[in-house]
């Protein structure tokens, strides 16, 4: 078996990406969708660490601690936006909020 | 050898825990199956020496965020959702743009894999681990945006409460 290198990393995490962009472009449930950001957050950690132990430096760790920290951030901001949505509307689906189109 | 096994492990998990989030009929089955792609990712974290990410991975993500989804989908009433369409209306065009993206990446990705064979062996730093290595240059070189982060957490915080809150 050949021995695991940064590319295997890469292509993992460009594979979660994509299915994490999938999520968010077809899901028509709100929450999905958050879930699916995840995913891709995840994804970039998963390079930036990959990165990050091929140059033998930090910094990439530290920047995927930066990446949590704004995931955190916007899942709890987001879940928030979806409580009022629900509360206002009784949906969450994502393409029955169309208030601002015309 | 060892390691390449633990990796295809954690990779297959990670993989069927992304796919079965994204295409799960019901919400409360995307957030388990989510979980599951988390800890796939927080194996392969550990496989990379990353062991405080391992860690936040665990405790913060599949500790904090999950339990605040789970939350959320017991709070909004999601089985009338679930009966409902899944997917939108250009999910065919989604699909395409995504089948092309995807050929673009690993295209490139195979072209330039030669330049990562070195990674194959890190060097080993026995004497100070990895936490240490991170605690000493988030302090000193990163403290400022350290001290930002910290900032929009709270923003974030107040942010999701307004936001939820009744009346504003």
């Amino acid at each position: 078996m050949h021995p695991i290198t940064t590319s295997h990393y890469l292509v993992l995490s460009a594979a979660l990406l994509l299915i994490g962009t999938l999520g968010v472009l077809t899901r028509r449930n709100i929450v999905i969708i958050l879930m699916s950001i995840e995913l891709i957050l995840n994804a970039v950690n998963l390079n930036l660490v990959a990165f990050s132990r091929h140059l033998d430096q930090v910094t990439g760790q530290i920047f995927a601690i930066f990446v949590i920290v704004v995931a955190v951030g916007e899942a709890a901001v987001g879940l928030g936006i979806l409580i009022a949505l629900f509360r206002n509307k009784e949906t969450v689906h994502a393409d029955e909020v169309d208030l601002l189109k015309w | 050898m060892t390691e390449t096994i633990f990796f295809y492990a954690f990779a297959l998990l990670a993989l069927v825990g992304a796919i079965l989030t994204v295409t799960a009929r019901s919400a409360v089955y995307s957030a388990i199956s989510l979980i599951v792609a988390l800890v796939g990712v927080a194996g392969l974290f550990l496989l990379q020496q990353a062991e405080f990410l391992f860690a936040v991975q665990i405790i913060l993500y599949i500790g904090g965020v999950m339990v605040l989804f789970l939350f959320v989908i017991m709070l909004v009433n999601l089985d009338e959702a679930a009966r409902q369409r899944q997917f939108n209306r250009q999910w065919l065009l989604a699909l395409a743009c995504i089948a092309g993206v995807a050929a673009m990446f690993f295209y490139f990705l195979s072209r330039g894999a030669g330049a990562f064979q070195i990674a194959a062996a890190a060097p080993a730093r026995a004497a100070e681990g990895n936490t240490e290595r991170l605690a000493d240059a988030l302090f000193s070189e990163y403290l400022l945006p350290f001290e930002i982060a910290s900032l929009l957490l709270l923003v974030a915080i107040v942010g999701s409460v307004i936001m939820a809150k009744k009346r504003v």
